[in-house]
């Protein structure tokens, strides 16, 4: 293994992150090489100075008191299922929509080169925002039967709403968001500690398409259309299981 | 009924992580008073998204929620910390002293080491405190900061490169 190569895994190695045939390679490199050797005992003094000098601080005993009554009243104070809420209309969300008209308005449709593009990073945005600001769902239900009839009247159309928890990925719920210029229905899947956002919104005109994958920000997004209907997938897991999801929605 | 349940089952399985939270917002937020509104405004949102959360890793489900909200009060309550980029002229300059630097690191004390870690911007130092201090696995780390997991070493390597840095020099000028 050159030096090069050993410096850039040095942090690996020490933080035991490495696979054996990297860690024996590097062990031996170390062995061999003085340079390498010191910049590893660097990094071993380093460590051992911040876990002696840093401290880890723990909550003082008040502060548990506090959090259970602050956890106590919010319980009191939870309302049942926000159903029909439009809460999550909130400012921010209409100046994005007021920004994303601004944007739009001299673009002749959106199939423009840079839709795609301003679509994804929307798109992101949107799933963010949900993760973010505790908006997650409007209807949270893991019941396909509770989430569609509950987009009926918000929207104008009616998303088709797959249970697909057998195969691994749980329905979380539904909720209206805002999206390539109009409301969208969000429908919302979780993977492990992974959300899914998938958006729904009706075609203008136009085929199927085939399913296009893209990165954004650590984002996987993946956007096709079919049956007349508009899909955008956005998640933090990984490509191959959103992909997996996709597959199971077709 | 049901909310008591709820709540029951959020106290047993995300409250023993409140040395973590703690912890983590201290190193964020700099300070005690600020660590505790955050650790608490945290549960708060944890607890509303708690139907959300289905098993998994409770504390880095917990973890990640204390660096979002503690980056949101920081936002709201503070002025922007300094997030310079790494500038590689200034902090490149070899040290003049001629004591091996692991000999150096291994006398520094614990509070020019606190001090080194508090002052590292925002970004290295909450790797390096997931890592170090909370333990966290590079996965772990990933699901915390929300970055891929493929960055998470190099992310660590500039975060104690930088951190070596500040206090080499520091020591050197001691010695």
């Amino acid at each position: 293994m050159s030096c090069q190569t050993t410096q850039k895994l040095l942090d690996g190695y020490l933080d035991g992150e490495l696979d054996l045939v990297r860690n024996v390679e590097i062990e031996e490199h170390l062995g061999d090489c003085p340079a390498c050797s010191e910049a590893y005992e660097n990094r071993q003094a380093l460590r051992s100075a911040v876990r002696a000098g840093a401290p880890y601080f723990k909550a003082p005993a008040a502060l548990e008191k506090r959090v259970r009554s602050a956890v106590r009243e919010a319980s009191k104070a939870e309302p049942a299922p926000r159903v029909g809420s439009w809460r999550w209309l909130s400012v921010a969300t209409v100046a994005a929509a007021v920004i994303l008209v601004l944007v739009w308005a001299p673009v002749p449709g959106l199939r423009e080169p840079s839709g795609e593009t301003l679509l994804a990073q929307e798109a992101v945005s949107d799933h963010v925002r949900s993760l973010m600001a505790a908006h997650l769902t409007d209807v949270p239900s893991s019941d396909q039967h509770t989430v569609k009839p509950w987009f009926n009247g918000k929207l104008d159309f009616s998303p088709e709403v797959r249970d697909l928890s057998s195969q691994g990925f749980l329905l979380v719920g539904g909720r209206l968001d805002y999206l390539a210029g109009r409301p969208v229905a969000a429908l919302v899947y979780q993977r492990r500690q992974h959300f899914i956002n998938l958006f729904v919104w009706p075609v203008a005109r136009g085929s199927n398409a085939a399913e296009e994958m893209l990165a954004r920000q650590g984002y996987n997004l993946i956007h096709w259309t079919k049956g007349g209907m508009n899909y955008w997938a956005v998640s933090d897991l990984n490509q191959s299981e959103l992909h997996e999801f996709v597959k199971l929605l077709h | 009924m049901e909310e008591r349940n709820k709540r029951a089952r959020f106290e047993q399985v995300v409250l023993p992580h409140l040395d973590a939270a703690y912890n983590l917002a201290r190193w964020l937020t700099h300070n005690d008073h600020d660590a505790q509104d955050v650790v608490q405004e945290t549960y708060l949102r944890a607890y509303r998204f708690f139907e959300g959360f289905r098993g998994g890793d409770s504390r880095t489900w917990l973890l990640a929620i204390v660096r979002n909200t503690s980056f949101t009060w920081m936002q709201r309550n503070r002025p922007p910390e300094n997030t310079d980029v790494f500038d590689e002229q200034l902090h490149s300059e070899e040290s003049e002293s001629a004591t091996p630097e692991a000999l150096l690191l291994a006398g520094a004390d614990q509070e020019l080491v606190r001090k080194a870690l508090e002052e590292l911007p925002a970004q290295f130092r909450e790797v390096l405190v997931l890592r170090e201090l909370e333990g966290l696995s590079y996965k772990e780390i990933a699901d915390v900061v929300n970055i891929p997991i493929g960055t998470v070493m190099s992310s660590l390597a500039r975060a104690r490169q930088r951190l070596r840095e500040a206090l080499v020099k520091c020591l050197a000028k001691e010695s």
